[in-house]
């Protein structure tokens, strides 16, 4: 094979827990030119995993062409694992938690109110790569945030703190942390006035932190002189890559508003990228603002690691009857996933499992999503409150994770993201069209955005596949999709 | 305006905050809102809830904003109901010290005013207010209620 590539090209890399994956993609036509794979390599050294992929990039291309950027991102190394503390639980501490998850990070603890010594403990045990610390609009709360900077201040920490709470007392916070020896970042609040959400600010110095000392300390900067940047970590990218697919360029339409589900083998991560305002009249919207995109992680459920929890969750009996087994098969299936969570679905009736596994992880990872409403009865008639986003209006729903992309009937697995007439307090999206991410390049179409963003675009849109059942009759069919 | 609520007060307005809501299953927002202008305009600062507040947000708004007070209106008849308790929940979220005034029509049916009051002053609220209180009247109070706290505190 020889290389043949007429265009400017750009290298995309993802340094995964598992897999380093490399695809080549061109920045005129958004195609892709080629992709590879090596194992990841990060515990040792970073190269080895990237030559691996590289030399395997090479063999489909028949060359490596020259490329214009050269962009990582990363979820190795555990991900970027952040513990965030705040005041009241439903207010600032949520604004802190929404802020680290559209960062893309994984979050291992989640604290409010004063920081006892066992909390102290516990996020020391955690040991955390940031912390992010918020409490207090603007002016309002300073006691509770400046109590638990003198405690993390006091605390066996390694990595960075940021903070994004009360103004006013920014200045005497980063003090007291740098007096206990803590490297500071100070944000913009994430709560600036009562029921405002800010979290571009804490999510910027999220990343900036994640660039300036996360790469290194997880041994990503091994391999810094053979690419330009590791721009975020994967999560964010894949957020990233989903907003643009929603919004589309200043030339070229985008999808419209959306969600992603990311099943995973440990655990689904859920991306909306809508305002969620309410699709009926009347309805009272309340509770703290949804962000824009906005991304959810549940860490109970996963295919693999989590396969027991799905099940526990859904009930056995449920995910038998949906699978077309009997509750002793599920049970010896599951028992087989747990000795072996590698394990890749052979039989019909491992195959027929894994899909009753997804379905039920993805109808309760988008049913934490979305928003609820309920009905107040009051003395002038019933009153709709909701709570969260209204994602009924949505308009695609694009699947992405080994379930969605390998098996055999994705539609049928997405199908169960979808509102259920049983349940409308549930605002699930009504009747989205189904597309699969086949070739995993989400994370990509996000690295691509700053640099590229035409090209970005039209890789996401160009490798979509269209797998919506056709009402009009016979079985659904793979199609190109359509915008604008 | 005929009356002015308080030319000089003895405290300063602007670092005083003030949460404002309707409190339960209760739409009525327009005379809190109507409430919260006027307190705006006389140099509080307002973090406005709304209608259809649940007891704990006023409590949950209030620590985040640090508020001072907080100013509760309930036109539905049912305030008895819902305003019942709330001076402990509010002990119990550490604000132990916080200004709590309530305002509408509190209870079902025609009752003696004065024995509403009682009742409400009873359940730990620092002022109650019967239907037809003008805002300047609640300023005057803030200012009285705060002016006091001022004092007292320069003296301890």
């Amino acid at each position: 094979m020889n290389l043949q590539v007429c265009e400017p090209a750009a290298l995309l890399i993802d340094f995964g827990s598992t897999y380093t994956k490399l695809r080549a993609v061109g920045l005129e036509t958004g195609a892709i030119l080629g992709a590879g794979q090596g194992p990841s390599t990060v515990t040792t050294d970073v190269n080895r995993g990237l030559d691996a992929a590289l030399k395997d990039l090479e063999s489909h291309l028949g060359g490596l062409p020259e490329f214009r950027h050269r962009l990582a991102s990363s979820s190795a190394a555990g991900g970027l694992r952040m513990v965030t503390v705040g005041l009241v639980k439903e207010l600032t501490a949520e604004a802190a938690r929404r802020a680290a998850l559209g960062a893309g990070a994984k979050l291992v603890g989640t604290f409010a109110y004063r920081l006892t010594r066992a909390d102290l403990a516990e996020i020391e045990n955690l040991a955390p790569d940031i912390l992010l610390l918020a409490g207090g609009t603007d002016g309002g709360n300073a006691e509770v945030v400046l109590h638990n900077a003198e405690a993390l201040a006091g605390a066996e920490l390694g990595g960075p703190v940021i903070y994004a709470g009360n103004r006013t007392a920014a200045d005497e916070v980063a003090d007291i942390l740098d007096r206990g020896g803590k490297t500071v970042v100070v944000a913009g609040n994430v709560m600036p006035e009562f029921n405002v959400l800010n979290i571009e600010p804490a999510r910027a110095a999220i990343r900036g932190v994640f660039i300036d000392r996360i790469v290194h300390a997880k041994g990503i900067d091994r391999a810094a002189g053979r690419f330009d940047a590791v721009m975020m970590p994967t999560p964010a990218a894949v957020l990233e890559g989903a907003r643009l697919l929603a919004q589309g360029t200043a030339s070229q339409p985008g999808l419209g508003e959306l969600l992603v589900v990311d099943i995973g083998g440990a655990t689904t991560d859920v991306h909306s990228v809508a305002k969620g305002d309410p699709s009926r009249e009347g309805v009272i919207v309340h509770g703290l603002p949804e962000p824009f995109a906005k991304r959810t992680v549940e860490g109970d459920l996963g295919m693999r690691h989590n396969a027991r929890a799905i099940v526990d969750l859904a009930g056995a009996a449920a995910v038998a009857a949906d699978a077309g087994l009997d509750e002793d098969r599920v049970e010896a299936l599951l028992a087989a996933i747990d000795a072996d969570v590698e394990r890749l679905p052979q039989t019909d009736e491992e195959h027929a499992f894994d899909r009753a596994l997804a379905r039920a992880a993805v109808t309760q990872a988008v049913a934490r999503h979305a928003g609820t409403v309920k009905v107040v009865q009051t003395v002038t008639g019933p009153a709709t409150l909701q709570e969260g986003k209204d994602l009924g209006r949505v308009e695609t729903v694009i699947g992405t994770g080994g379930a969605l992309a390998h098996g055999r009937d994705p539609a049928d697995v997405l199908a169960a993201a979808l509102a259920d007439p049983g349940d409308p307090s549930s605002l699930r999206p009504r009747a989205p069209r189904f597309l699969i991410d086949r070739e995993y390049l989400l994370y990509a179409v996000g690295l691509l955005v700053e640099p590229a963003p035409e090209a970005a675009l039209k890789l996401g849109l160009a490798h979509l596949s269209d797998v919506t059942p056709q009402t009009t009759g016979g079985a659904a069919h793979e199609r190109a999709i359509h915008v604008g | 305006m005929t009356e002015c609520a308080s030319a000089q007060p003895r405290y300063d307005r602007s670092a005083i905050t003030l949460v404002t809501g309707v409190i339960g299953a209760d739409t009525h927002i327009v005379g809190n809102r109507i409430l919260s202008m006027a307190l705006e305009k006389e140099g509080f600062k307002v973090v406005a809830l709304g209608a259809l507040t649940p007891a704990d947000e006023f409590v949950k708004a209030a620590i985040e904003t640090a508020a001072d007070g907080i100013m509760m209106s309930s036109l539905y008849g049912q305030g008895e109901l819902d305003c019942r308790g709330f001076r402990d929940l509010c002990v119990e979220a550490g604000l132990e010290d916080i200004l709590i005034y309530v305002g509408g029509n509190l209870v079902v049916g025609k009752q003696d005013w004065a024995d509403v009051e009682k009742r409400f002053l009873a359940m730990g609220f620092d002022r109650a207010f019967p239907p037809g209180t003008r805002t300047d009247d609640v300023v005057r109070a803030l200012d009285a209620d705060f002016a006091e706290r001022t004092t007292r505190q320069r003296a301890s």
